[in-house]
This record gives C-alpha cells, structure tokens and sequence, in this order.
C-alpha cells in the first residue's frame, strides 16, 4: 500500500512538472544566438574582428623567422639555422587551403545581410557587409598568391547527409579569374566604407585603393612576366594569365593607385627632421600617422595568444635587451648593400684598397655614410643607437700580424699582447659565429622595433601595431604600372616622391627608371615588410635570384636577377697597433657566417604551393600545380 | 605471493611482446629498382631532383609513392607487392617518356626495371684530363629529339666536386658555356681551375651537365674521378 503511495506522489510530481512549460525553456549562457548577436552594433563587431584577428599572413610581425628564409637577414636562434642549411624549399610551402576560414566569412556575409540586421541603421547594415566581402577578397588574395586559382565558393556550403557530397566538389577557377573576383569586390564594397585616415585596424574606401592596386599589379605582372616562365601553368589556366591581360590590369593597378594619391587622405608620413628616425617612426607612430592604411593592431599583454607584439623582445639587441632575449633577425649584407648612395649612385662596401691594405674607419659608422636613410631606418648599423643606448657590434681585435684576439662570449675579456690587464675583446652585441642573439651578419634590424622601455619585456611586450598597407607601396606600384605602360616619366615622378622622403635630393629621369629601378626600389622602401616572396614570384625572378648555386655576394646590388642565394654579413673589428696611426681605429670584414652552408633553390614547382593528395582525394575536380 | 607476482610480469611481458606479431602489417619487402636509360644507356641526373611516382589504384583514398632517381640514373624502391602505375610528373627530367605516360608494374617479388626514356640531349664520349692544376673535360652534345618538341641547349657546365656528388649545388669549380656561345656542339671543351682543397686532396670528381631550354633538370655525364 505504502509502495503504490509513494508511486503516485512520484507521477504527480512528475506530471505536475512537464505541466510548466517554461520550466525547462531556458536561454543558453554559454552562447549567444543569431537573433542576439545580429541586431546589436557592437556584437558583430566582435564577430567581424575575430575574422580580421584570423586573416592569413606569412612574413609579419607574427613570426620573425620567415624573414630568414630568403637573403632579406639571417636567423641568430639556434632552432632556425637549419634556415641557412637547407638548400631547397618543399612543395608544399606556403600553402594554404583555407576553405573553414572563407566558410565563416560567407556566413557572415550572408546573416548580415539577412533579415536579421534590419534592426541596424542602414549604413552600419552596409559597412558590416562590405568588411565581410572584404574580408572574403583579402582571404581569395592570400589564397591565390599562393595557390593559383582556387575554387571560388561564395556562399556557406552545407551537406544534406544524403550520402553523395559530390555536388560540394567544385572545381578551381582560373587563376585570373580570381584575381577579377577580388578587384570587382573591392569596387562594388568601395563605396559603403568609411573615408577616414584615423581608421587603421579596419577595412576603409583607402583600403579598397591600395588593396585594388596591389592586387591588380600581381596580375599584371604574372600576366608580363608569366610569359619568361612557360612551364609555371596550367592549360585549364588555373596557374599562368595571358600575357594579352596584362595591360588592362596595369591600368587598373595605376588608376587605383592614382585615385588613393590624388584623393588626399593620406600622405607621407614626415614628422621628423632626422629622416632614418622619420622613416622607422611610420611604423610605431601610432599618433596621427598619415602614411599606415591598414594595420595589425596589437595591445601590451602578458599573454603569448598573437594580442602583443613581440617582434621587438625578439629582436632587441643583446647589449641593451630589456629581457634574456632577442637579436633573433640580423639583416644580412646582401640587403644593406642595395641601399644607394645619396647622389643616386650604387657602391659596395669597400673593406680592403686595391693593394690589399685594409681601410680604417674613424668610427664604424662612417662605413655607412651618405647612404639613402631608410639604410638606418631599417637596419640597427654597428656604432649606432637604439632606444638612446650604444649600440656594441665588434668581432675583435685585428693585430697588425694579422691574427685576431676575440672570444665566444659576449663582451669577453682578454689580455692583448704587449699588456697585462684583460680588455673587452668582442661586443657585447657580438658579432660571435654561431652564439644565438649576436649580430651575427653585423647588423640587428631596425624597422617595426619599438622604441618605448619594457616594449622587450616578455611581461609586457609591445603594442606597436604590424603594417599592411601603406602609402608608399602604393606610389611603388603607381610608378611600376606607369613604366610597363610606357610612361617613364610619371613613373619617375611618383618614384622621386618616395625618394626624396628618404634623404635623395637628385630626382631620377625618366631615362633613369628602368625594371631593375623598380624592383630595387621595392627591395629597400619594402624589406621586412613581408612582400618579397610575392614580388619574386610575380616577377618570375624567383628561381633566377634563388637558383642553387653557392654564389658570392653581388657586386652589382642594383641588378633585379643577380643570384642570391645565401646570406652574407659584414663585421667591424677594432685595430691595434700601438704606436701606429691606425691603433683604435675601425676595419670592415665581409664574411659568410659559418651556419650558411646551403644556398636557396627556388624551383619552377615553388611558384604555385602544393595542394596536398588529401584535397585532391576528396576534390577529384582538384587539378595538380605545375612542376610538382 | 612472490611467486604469482612474477608470473604475473611474464604474462605481461609475453601479452606486450606477443601482440606485436599480430597487430602488425607486414613490413614491404619486394624491391623495385632498376635505371632510367635511353637505347640501354643510363639518364644521369642530378641527386634528389628527378623523381616518378608510383600510385596503386583500388584503394578509397590515394597517395602517390614518390622514387627519387640517384645521380647515375639508378633507383630503388621496397614495396609491398601489388600492380602499380608509374607516372612521372609532369615537367620532370631532362627527357621525355616514351609511349604511353603511364607504366603498368605488378610486383611480385623482386624486379628489376629499366626504365626506357627519351632525353633531349645525351652526353657523349665525355673525356675528363688534368693537367697544371685545371680540369679540362671534352664532349659531345647529341640533340636527340629533333621532331616539334625540339629544344635549345640553354648552357653546358663543368662542375668539379671533392666528393661524388657533383652538381650546381655541390662544387669547388664550375665554368660555364651559354648555349649560343656553344660554336661546335659535336667537339665542346671546357677547362676549369682546381682550387685548394683543405684536407689536401689528390683527386676530384668532375662532369658535365647540360640544360636544356625550358626544362629544370640537367642532363649529366657520369662522374669521373680524376687524379691531379
């Protein structure tokens, strides 16, 4: 009896309970639902910056390393010697096949532009919109920089579960059909972004003019210089464009170009009388700066998940480091030659006379004198500061017999012959071959490194930001469209403007602007910027620099197609000599550092990464890249 | 107690060294080698650049078996017995296949291929002398594809290595002809200084590469040694 009694409460309660409805309809507290984010402002701004936060990079502030990988500086950490070891790049490098990331773009684009956002005042509903389809033509660039054509999917793809997914399969487009799609985005979204110079972090009308430029010079110049490399295609035209396209890109890369210079917004960053100062200043100057069109902005954080900045804890040079790290990216020789003369003219460094006699410096510095200011806006040079401090780059004493007194520890004390109280013998910024965080090309660099103090604390790290697009790139590729379109002259003048900002007082002619002016041009505004990969792919001049061959360093750094294949360094020694006119003074020695024992080889099958068997198992419609 | 606590151990070590027998798949042992010729005469090109691949069909997903070909020309692959199909890819070698682009092969059990190609140039009668510290070498370029898809000879080089593998990569000397400079391909000498060799060495390894017009592997003579 108590039994059934008790079986009955318990059903009624039961009962009673599913009576209430509501009972069990809860909101969710751990996420938040489409009818939640889509109508309020600041939440999908929240989604919409996790989508920047993801987009794709390969040189940038997120990895010094990369920088390594060419002849642009040499990696001083013992993990990434191997950098220098290696003779060949795999296949697969670079590669990217992003479809999750474009998946969620297009989902993105498609709520925003639904119903959901009616709520939203028009213009932001709008704004939304364009960032997305931005977003979605930026992440098709990055893809087709590295792949060729890929698949363009521009809706979220979903699975009906009926067992075939083959109508999911598409095929890649051609290549140049990518680059159409991402140049008619960026003018159909053009006119729905803000024009505002103080917005740097998000998608802008600037934005959509230099990207527009940038990306229709790539085509062009695949299109012009694609025909040197015949092999580096595909007959469906996924890989290679017709070499009859380009002029009408070349167009669109000039009229793009011209449209953001003449617009106003933005212009030259000069605050600073010191031109090497102004020129490192545009890329921590986070004030004001009119020259930064896009960035990667970065907070000061003790978190290592990509907020902060750590470019400058990794590079710091040793001597003044704020932290037990740093010296990691030393710009080699081969890049810090190609800075010219003030008087428009090329020299190398000149470390012995014709006799064979080493000439003497006063002060190291002096070894760099009269040369175009990027050269120390770019490159920390031996004898000068940084962060207000000296910097200390010497390998030793070089004794009149021709032996060298130096050590393998930063900073070593010795005893020199003819004394008996141990001096320092080498700098405490090394160079010393093979120890991690000496100069170990002689030089630290310079661009992106934040100047304020604890910016190289690992505790705090920097919060300079990384910058995409800037005008200046955008007059570089002004004056290389006016020249492949024959206008020499303009070409000249947009070339001049970025030049006499950088100290150069002699204007170039237009007899004077020639494809290796440009590409040179390129190589010092642009290092350590990330764009040498894809200009030596798009010049086809990538498996000519980088051919293999254990070449000597150039003696003609204004030749775009001089080989370059391993990175060289140029170190200061002090002289003794005592009684000598020469004892204290400075010598230069050019030397290939002892962990270059590779020499790059790009291969034809490095122009277009590989796409790897598991995308073409489950795309059979996947076609090979050429070479591989 | 002792007693049981060590047979328990050797159950356990018989149950780990056991199941290794049968978790197992058998290891590939069927060797795949043999040389890439043209007319029975060995393609020799440069280490870890030319390669075929080997795809074995019926399986749901597939990936390719890729065989790289040594210097002299030769390969070897160990493989687990089956039919597969040889493929170079596209671009690969100086040569082109001949026939069909794609070779049947059943394995069974060891088996040695040549592979029958047809190089644009071949090598001929290379004569390598040393004499005053120079390596002088003496050769012949024979065109041997002469139909539409002829092509140019780019440059010819003489590379000399301390060791045998000897390339653009690997070298002490190189000296080089362009391919329009090339006056008489059926007589072509070229002569290259020996530099100082540390340890002292007193022999090098030299041969002659030719590159071909449009394609990225060279065609070699085989290595000689040669005694300064």
């Amino acid at each position: 009896m108590k039994k059934i009694l008790y079986i009955l409460v318990i059903l009624v309660a039961f009962n009673w309970g599913c009576n209430d409805e509501d009972f069990l309809d809860r909101e969710p507290t751990d996420i938040l639902l489409d009818a939640q984010v889509w109508n309020d402002e600041a939440l999908i701004l929240s989604v919409v910056s996790d989508l920047y936060f993801r987009i794709p990079e390969y040189q940038s502030a997120e990895g010094w390393w990369n920088f390594a990988d060419f002849d642009e500086a040499f990696a001083s950490n013992f993990g990434d010697y191997w950098r220098h070891k290696n003779n060949d790049w795999g296949y697969g490098e670079w590669s990217l096949w992003n479809y999750d990331y474009i998946r969620e773009i297009n989902l993105f684009i498609q709520k925003a532009e639904s119903d959901l956002t009616n709520e939203l005042d028009p213009a932001v509903k709008a704004r939304f919109i364009a960032e997305g389809r931005f977003l979605r033509a930026n992440a098709y660039f990055e893809l087709v920089k590295r792949m060729g054509g890929v698949p363009l999917i521009l809706e979220p793809l979903e699975y009906d579960f009926s067992g075939d997914a083959s109508y999911l399969q598409h095929p890649r487009a051609k290549e140049a059909e990518v680059y159409d799609f991402i140049l008619s985005e960026l003018d159909a979204i053009k006119g729905d972004l803000p024009n505002d110079v103080n917005i740097k972090s998000r998608a802008t009308q600037g934005l959509a003019l230099a990207m527009k430029a940038r990306v229709a010079i790539y085509a062009a110049s695949i299109a012009k210089y694609g025909a040197t490399t015949p092999n580096v295609s595909l007959p469906g035209g996924e890989v290679g464009i017709a070499a009859n396209l380009a002029e009408g890109y070349y167009n669109q890369a000039l009229t793009a170009a011209k449209e953001l210079i003449n617009s106003g917004t933005y212009s030259l960053y000069n605050k600073k009388e010191d031109l090497s100062e102004n020129f490192a200043n545009i890329f921590i100057d986070k004030a004001n700066n009119s020259e930064v069109i896009f960035v990667r902005d970065y907070v000061q954080s003790e978190r290592w998940d990509g907020r902060a900045n750590q470019w400058t804890l990794w590079n710091q040079p040793w001597s003044g480091a704020e932290d037990l790290e740093g010296g990691r990216t030393n710009p080699s020789l081969n890049l810090v030659q190609s800075f010219e003369m003030l008087d428009n003219s090329f020299a190398t460094f000149q470390t012995t006379t014709e006799e064979g006699d080493y000439i003497f410096f006063d002060d190291p510095i002096d070894m760099f004198a009269g040369r175009d200011a990027r050269l120390a806006g770019t490159v920390i040079l031996p004898g000068s500061k940084f962060k207000g401090k000296d910097l200390d780059i010497w390998a030793g004493y070089q004794l009149a017999d021709g032996s060298i007194i130096t050590g393998d520890e930063f900073g070593q004390r010795k005893v020199l012959p003819g004394s008996e109280t141990p001096v320092q013998v080498v700098g405490f910024d090394g160079p010393i071959d093979g120890r991690e965080f000496s100069a170990q090309s002689g030089f630290y660099v310079r661009k992106h490194m934040d100047v304020n103090t604890g910016s190289g604390q690992r505790g705090l790290k920097s919060d300079r930001w990384w910058v995409r697009y800037r005008l200046a790139e955008t007059y570089l590729i002004a004056a290389e469209a006016a020249f492949e379109l024959g206008n020499a002259g303009e070409a000249a003048g947009y070339m001049n403007t970025v030049r006499s900002r950088a100290g150069f007082t002699t204007d170039l002619t237009a007899d004077d602007i020639t494809f290796d002016r440009i590409v040179h041009e390129r190589k010092v505004e642009l290092a350590f910027e990330g764009h040498q990969l894809w200009d030596m792919k798009r010049w086809r001049l990538a498996h000519i620099v980088f051919n293999g061959e254990q070449a000597d360093l150039t003696d003609q750094p204004w030749k775009a197609d001089e080989v370059s294949t391993r990175v060289f360094g140029l170190w200061p020694y002090k002289y003794y000599e005592p009684g000598s006119e020469n004892d204290g003074k400075w010598i230069f020695k050019q030397v290939l550092p002892g962990q270059v024992t590779g020499a790059d080889r790009f291969r034809l099958g490095n122009y277009y990464s590989f796409i790897n068997d598991g995308i073409r198992n489950n795309n059979p419609q996947i076609v090979k890249n050429p070479n591989q | 107690m002792k007693k049981l606590k060590f047979i328990f151990t050797l159950l356990v070590a018989t149950a780990i060294f056991a199941s290794c027998d049968w978790d197992n798949y058998d290891e590939p042992e069927s060797f795949l080698k043999g040389t890439i010729v043209y007319n029975g005469e060995p393609i020799n090109v440069s280490y870890n650049d030319v390669n075929f691949q080997l795809w074995e069909p019926g399986w749901e997903l597939s990936y390719p078996i890729n065989v790289v070909i040594d210097q002299d020309g030769t390969y070897s692959a160990l493989l687990f017995n089956g039919s597969y199909k040889l493929v170079f890819p596209d671009g690969q070698g100086p040569f082109r296949t001949v026939g069909a682009d794609t070779l049947d092969v059943n394995l069974n059990g060891d088996q040695n291929m040549d592979i029958e190609v047809e190089p644009y140039y071949m090598i001929r009668n290379a004569q390598f002398s040393a004499a005053g510290g120079n390596v002088t070498a003496t050769f012949q370029a024979e065109k041997i594809i002469t139909d539409a898809d002829a092509r140019d000879i780019e440059r010819v080089n003489l590379y000399v290595n301390k060791s045998q593998f000897v390339d653009f990569r690997t070298n002490i000397a190189s000296t080089e002809i362009g391919g329009g400079d090339i006056a008489d391909a059926n007589s072509i000498s070229m002569s290259v200084a020996v530099p100082e060799i540390t340890p002292t060495q007193n022999y090098v390894y030299a041969r002659v590469g030719l590159k071909v017009a449009g394609r990225e592997d060279m065609i070699f003579s085989s290595v000689q040694r040669i005694d300064l």
